[in-house]
């Protein structure tokens, strides 16, 4: 099949290939001391971070997967057999010609150059543990944007990544949270200056070679005052035989006036384990919107999480999940209301096919002594087949009796009659079924930008008809 | 050549007996109407011409165009030039008419440019007195009852059947739409069209002339003749049929 003109995480056949390749650095099987000091010592770190890094690793070898992780997880997961950090290099690209030859062939396959030329502003593209290519257009680079990866973050503007780090997702926060506090390579690093509003997307790729391998990237973004920035992320991986562990902490710190807006697209193979942990935090008039499009993987377990701690922050989740045979999604969101007058909102749309699992979680607390504090949340499942499973569990928490908290949430099952109208103009029950999930999520699949939103619909029809991938 | 030929059809929906040994021929380039008293499985006898998976034929047959068409899906009849038109259009939300109409007509390999499509539309869409963004709305959502029959006609329109079924196109809607969309399948009739309009009432039938009526009761055809027939049933009713007056 032709790749897909943009860089969109398409369809898994689309994206299942990969290269043997040697690996100049490769941290071995397995996780211990020296996997740590070895990781810390290829990217020449600090002793502060080292120290970091082994506290993490302790913590994660002393929590317990958590109760609700544990039924789904699989004994495929051995933490014992993973390779944790595997790399060609220290520093991205700054031209493709300069990246090794079979990662831009990844690339070129997956129509990542093509999408940078015609629709973003900067992008990274991460191979296995390490971006292998970086570019921010010079315009904004003069603007003072920041857009490199974490380990450059790091070194070079220690003063801003050093402050923010680990601030609102600490080590312990949980066991995921603390594997990648210990073995973290990666991810972005995005500063954007006062008042600096950036109209086209930044974009990271995110891509895994390799089998029995983690990827662990930190992504940790600022946006100052008044300024405005829209990061996209998306994700594949070829199938494997083997379980493939991909475990993010991503921080998002909107500063007084400041917008984020966070989109994610992930395919994963179904040989995924997604355990991801997303925070922000909105300062005063700032506003969060986290865009989810979850599809693939064995398991994805992420719920973005904002904290509304500035007066008039606006916090948004917007998520789409689809479980399909095999696939267990755990999303939602959290929103933790800790200033006055603020909102937030969470629109979650999951769909369950075959023997798939969609779960909802959600989170809405509203400490005490606050008023004129507003949620609405909507969940709507769908179910496809007679054996299809979709959960909920909302907790909400509200202090005090001036704040105004709205849950609404439906499940149904795909309508019979629908397909049979569509079907009685002459289109098949596949196709039928696919129209009717893609309206299901249409109102949210319209907040995607445009060239996504057609990839994401086109998507959909291929896992409601898993026979036209070809 | 009939257009359509059932031969003793046996219905049933949910194990309750609907038709039995209904038989009906209509031949190529015809419209019937077919009438009766509500209950008596009208528009169970549509929905099993169209496919609906609810209706289990038990006996007899349906042959549309010289083929036997009885265990086909509902896709593959549509496919074929049959097309009904829903007494209640369901809603389906988040797909628009537009999109929706294209699917339909990209499986019935009539395949249009984007361009040509639109126009297309547009000029069907005017004739029914439909504004341009109604082709953005989403099927049936929110729609009152004469848009959702107008919606039935528009994408029949677009679809060119050969053989249409209308459920009860005719309720639900006033004076002027019924006009407008008696204009419309009149503007379709020709040699090779064929239609079979289900209804209660005698009113479409002042627009609409078919070549034979046929009344339907327990489950049978127990009339068929001339159009006039109608007027005598809207005068006298149903009981007259088995009076003494039977024409």
């Amino acid at each position: 099949m032709t790749p897909s003109p943009i860089a969109f995480p398409s369809n898994v056949e689309h994206s299942d290939f990969h290269f043997d390749m040697p690996y100049s650095f490769d941290a071995g099987i397995g996780l211990n001391h020296d996997t740590i000091r070895y990781i810390s010592a290829a990217k020449d770190e600090d002793q502060w971070l080292r120290t970091f890094r082994l506290q993490a690793l302790e913590t994660f070898l002393a929590m317990p997967i958590p109760k609700i992780l544990k039924a789904h997880i699989a004994d495929d997961l051995n933490f014992d057999k993973i390779r944790y950090y595997l790399a060609n290099n220290q520093a991205p690209q700054r031209s493709w010609d300069d990246v090794p030859a079979e990662i831009k062939t990844t690339f070129d396959r997956l129509g990542i150059p093509d999408h940078e030329r015609k629709f973003l502003a900067g992008i990274e593209a991460q191979f296995d543990s390490e971006a292998a290519y970086n570019r921010i257009q010079d315009s904004l680079s003069k603007k003072g944007v920041i857009f490199v990866d974490s380990a450059i973050g790091l070194k070079k503007y220690p003063e801003i990544f050093k402050k923010y780090f680990a601030s609102i997702v600490p080590i312990g926060d949980n066991k995921f949270s603390a594997l990648n506090s210990a073995v973290f390579s990666g991810g972005s690093f995005i500063y954007v200056p006062k008042g600096v509003k950036i109209k086209q997307p930044l974009q990271a790729y995110f891509r895994i070679n390799t089998q029995n391998f983690g990827q662990f990237e930190r992504t940790l973004i600022v946006v100052d005052e008044d300024a405005e920035m829209t990061y996209m992320e998306g994700c594949t991986a070829p199938r494997f035989e083997t379980a493939t562990l991909h475990s993010a902490v991503v921080e998002l710190i909107a500063l007084k006036n400041a917008k984020i807006q966070y989109i994610t697209v992930q395919n994963w193979s179904n040989n995924v384990y997604n355990l991801v942990t997303k925070r922000s935090i909105a300062h005063e008039n700032a506003e969060i919107r986290w865009i989810d499009c979850n599809i693939g993987s064995k398991l994805t377990v992420k719920y973005p999480a904002i904290l509304l701690a500035g007066e008039k922050s606006r916090g948004e989740v917007l998520s789409i999940a689809l479980a399909s045979d095999n696939q267990t999604q755990i999303t939602g969101a959290k929103m933790i209301h800790l200033a006055r007058n603020t909102t937030s909102n969470i629109v979650s749309k999951s769909i369950s096919k075959g023997n798939g699992l969609a779960s909802y979680r959600g989170v809405i607390h509203i400490k005490k002594n606050l008023k004129d504090c507003n949620n609405n949340t909507q969940c709507d499942a769908l179910l496809i087949d007679h054996f299809s499973r979709s959960d909920t569990y909302p907790k909400i928490t509200v202090y005090g009796n001036q704040n105004r908290v709205q849950h609404e949430a439906s499940v149904s099952k795909i309508d019979e009659e629908r397909l049979y109208y569509l079907q009685q103009r002459g289109i098949s029950q596949g196709q039928a079924i696919s129209l009717c999930v893609n309206g299901f999520v249409n109102e949210l699949i319209q907040e995607f930008p445009i060239e996504y939103s057609v990839e994401l619909k086109r998507l959909i029809d291929l896992e409601m008809n898993p026979k036209n991938q070809k | 050549m009939n257009a359509v030929k059932i031969c003793n059809l046996a219905l049933s929906v949910e194990g309750k007996p609907i038709l039995n040994d209904f038989s009906l021929e209509i031949p190529t380039g015809e419209i019937h109407v077919l009438m009766g008293k509500n209950g008596m499985g009208k528009s169970s006898l549509a929905k099993a011409i169209a496919g609906h998976p609810d209706y289990s034929i038990l006996n007899g047959e349906i042959i549309f165009n010289g083929e036997n068409i009885t265990k086909l899906p509902p896709e593959e009849r549509a496919q074929r030039g049959i097309f009904l038109a829903f007494q209640y259009p369901v809603e389906i939300p988040g797909v628009s008419i537009a999109n929706f109409i294209r699917a339909a007509m990209n499986a019935q390999n009539k395949k249009m440019e984007t361009v040509a499509f639109y126009k297309l539309l547009h000029e069907k869409m005017d004739y029914l007195g439909l504004n341009r963004e109604f082709a953005s709305r989403a099927i049936n959502v929110g729609f009152s009852g004469g848009e959702k029959k107008r919606c039935e006609i528009l994408q029949m329109l677009m679809l060119q059947p050969l053989f249409i079924v209308l459920d009860e196109i005719d309720s639900g809607l006033d004076i002027d739409a019924l006009k407008l969309v008696a204009k419309n399948i009149n503007s379709l009739r020709s040699d090779t069209f064929s239609g079979l309009i289900i209804t209660h009432y005698q009113r479409l039938l002042n627009y609409i002339v078919p070549d034979r009526v046929h009344i339907l009761e327990d489950g049978k055809i127990i009339h068929s003749g001339k159009p006039e027939i109608v007027r005598k049933l809207e005068e006298k009713g149903y009981a007259f049929l088995n009076s003494e007056e039977k024409p």
